[in-house]
């Protein structure tokens, strides 16, 4: 893996070992807090964030972690970067630390960024335990992001409402009212539509992955 | 009469329907006319353009599963489904709140699970549950019972399905949501008040769940399924009801008879939480899975948010069911 070529790597992350849509890592954020594209957005920033600077401490240290303690350190290291992170979101998108609440200190827990800090931050060549946690980071976020638009269009029938809460004023004219309708189909932004949304896109990965296969054996 | 009987072992025949899908068709007819009677005919719209979509997503279905699609029609497991979520829906839905209840119910709740037999949740329920917590506007919009207002036609309703709205549907609130909103009324005064309640139950809504009665214990006679799951619901019910009830305080839960002949109660006792893939296997089992729905249903009645609450009483013991199936399951004797 660690020879691999960068390209393989990429469609390694974003697509064959999805964080979020393979191996269903991380699964309470993206569950809880992908209701609107903004909240997505926001969070997949703050994990991808999270995730850069624990693997960075993780490599600079690496070599004097004893191995015996080593998951009390990372997650410290982790914990710090978040706290990090949410002092950041507090004193400069309040609105946003305010919505994500509970979320966003969870990072912590992310299974996503345990993984990448104890077996790939650890291990791997400084370079490439970074660019991995990049692509696997921006592979979780991608889904996120997904998922957020997808329950925005369908829960009140427009996309990125409310962008300003992240990239501050004058950006609230990005809203695009995609579908007018009187009646959104409300259960979309409510938790069991997370499942629902969630399940048919990991389902939507596997027919298109049975595709391909089939194509190719055709072919 | 036996002629007619006669006439609709016939049609059923012809439709190929298999006898249990017949006896459930049939046994949900007396309960469907009463609805019409004081309802308008509504429901029976709903049943109509309910089937129609049911049956084309079968269809659809099964061509993307590559199955061999005319024989997949013939399986008309999708228009009970279908049948009893329109029963559950209300009288002069607008036409795409049926046709999302039927979609979701067939698809979310039956086909992504692997089609008939292989449901965990009770697929009509489901799509009620869906539609409910989506539209809930849409979903308490209960007619006035026939004597109370104007029923509208036959005719008026396949116009209103077309272009909604063209019939003002005098809606009113059905007896569980008078007895959910009073907060200081003593059940006497709420009595004089609104002229839906009676002293039993609701007009309309007493007879209605007599004739659903009336429909399970046809089945019951047929063995559609056993007396088990239906019997400890309602004496679940029951009990609860016996508890909650001081004879008629602001505060009181309803009578006994008011908890079992209104709402949904006798049409979920046996046409919903019978469905025998999602129902308890084991005698024991079953007495479980039936009390735990009619005790939660009482609780969501008396002190949740919603007035009724069969789809999501039986969605929540539907989790549990492969759990109660474990812990009853009957020792192998040893021979």
């Amino acid at each position: 893996m660690s020879n691999a070529p960068l390209t393989r790597l990429i469609f390694d992350s974003l697509w064959k070992n999805n964080p979020a849509l393979v191996q269903l890592l991380g699964l309470c954020p993206l569950l809880a807090v992908s209701t609107s594209t903004v909240n997505a957005l926001s969070l997949a920033s703050a994990t991808l964030f999270v995730l850069l600077v624990s693997n960075a401490s993780i490599l600079l240290i690496r070599n004097v972690i004893p191995d015996t303690i080593r998951l009390p350190i990372t997650i410290m290291l982790i914990s710090a970067a978040v706290s990090v992170t949410e002092l950041l979101m507090q004193a400069h998108r309040y609105q946003l630390y305010k919505t994500l609440g509970i979320f966003l200190p969870l990072i912590t827990v992310n299974g996503v960024i345990l993984i990448q800090a104890d077996a790939v931050a650890r291990k791997k060549a400084p370079l490439a335990a970074l660019y991995h946690g990049l692509i696997i980071g921006v592979g979780f976020g991608a889904v996120l992001v997904l998922l957020g638009a997808i329950r925005e269009l369908l829960g009140t029938g427009a996309l990125f409402t409310d962008m300003h809460l992240l990239f501050g004023a004058g950006t609230e004219t990005w809203r695009w009212q995609v579908l007018k309708v009187d009646y959104p189909l409300l259960v979309a932004t409510l938790p069991p539509g997370a499942f629902l949304v969630t399940g048919c896109l990991i389902a939507l990965k596997n027919q298109i992955d049975t595709n391909i296969e089939r194509r190719s054996k055709l072919g | 009469m036996s002629f007619f009987k006669l006439s609709l072992f016939e049609i059923a025949r012809k439709l190929r329907l298999s006898p249990v899908q017949r006896d459930v068709l049939l046994a949900a007819l007396p309960g469907t006319i009463v609805m019409t009677g004081y309802f308008g005919p509504g429901t029976l719209v709903n049943i109509l353009l309910g089937g129609l979509v049911a049956l084309a997503c079968g269809y659809a279905v099964a061509a993307l599963r590559a199955r061999d699609a005319i024989a997949a029609s013939r399986d008309l497991s999708a228009l009970i489904t279908s049948t009893l979520l329109c029963i559950a829906l209300p009288p002069y839905a607008p036409w795409w709140l049926i046709l999302l209840g039927v979609l979701s119910s067939e698809l979310l709740g039956k086909q992504v699970f692997g089609g008939q037999g292989y449901h965990p949740f009770n697929p009509a329920m489901v799509g009620y549950a869906i539609l409910l917590i989506s539209f809930p506007a849409q979903m308490s919009a209960w007619p006035s019972p026939r004597g109370l207002a104007e029923v509208p036609s036959f005719a008026d309703t396949i116009r209103h399905l077309i272009a909604p709205g063209t019939i003002d549907a005098v809606t009113a609130a059905t007896p569980l949501d008078l007895l959910r909103q009073n907060t200081g009324l003593l059940f006497e005064e709420l009595l004089l008040q609104s002229p839906e309640l009676t002293r039993w139950a609701g007009v309309g809504w007493f007879e209605v769940n007599l004739a659903f009665l009336l429909g399970g214990l046809f089945l019951l006679r047929r063995q559609i399924f056993s007396w088990h799951a239906p019997i400890a619901m309602l004496a679940a019910i029951t009990l609860c009801a016996l508890i909650g009830y001081d004879a008629g305080s602001s505060a009181s839960g309803g009578s006994v008879i008011f908890h079992l002949f209104s709402g949904a109660t006798m049409f979920a006792a046996f046409f919903i939480i019978t469905d025998p893939f999602c129902c308890a296997k084991s005698k024991k089992g079953k007495i479980i899975f039936g009390s735990l729905i009619g005790f939660l249903v009482y609780l969501i009645r008396v002190s949740g948010d919603y007035p009724d609450a069969f789809a999501f009483a039986v969605l929540i013991v539907n989790f549990c069911t492969p759990f109660i199936d474990y812990c009853t399951k009957p020792k192998a004797v040893n021979t």
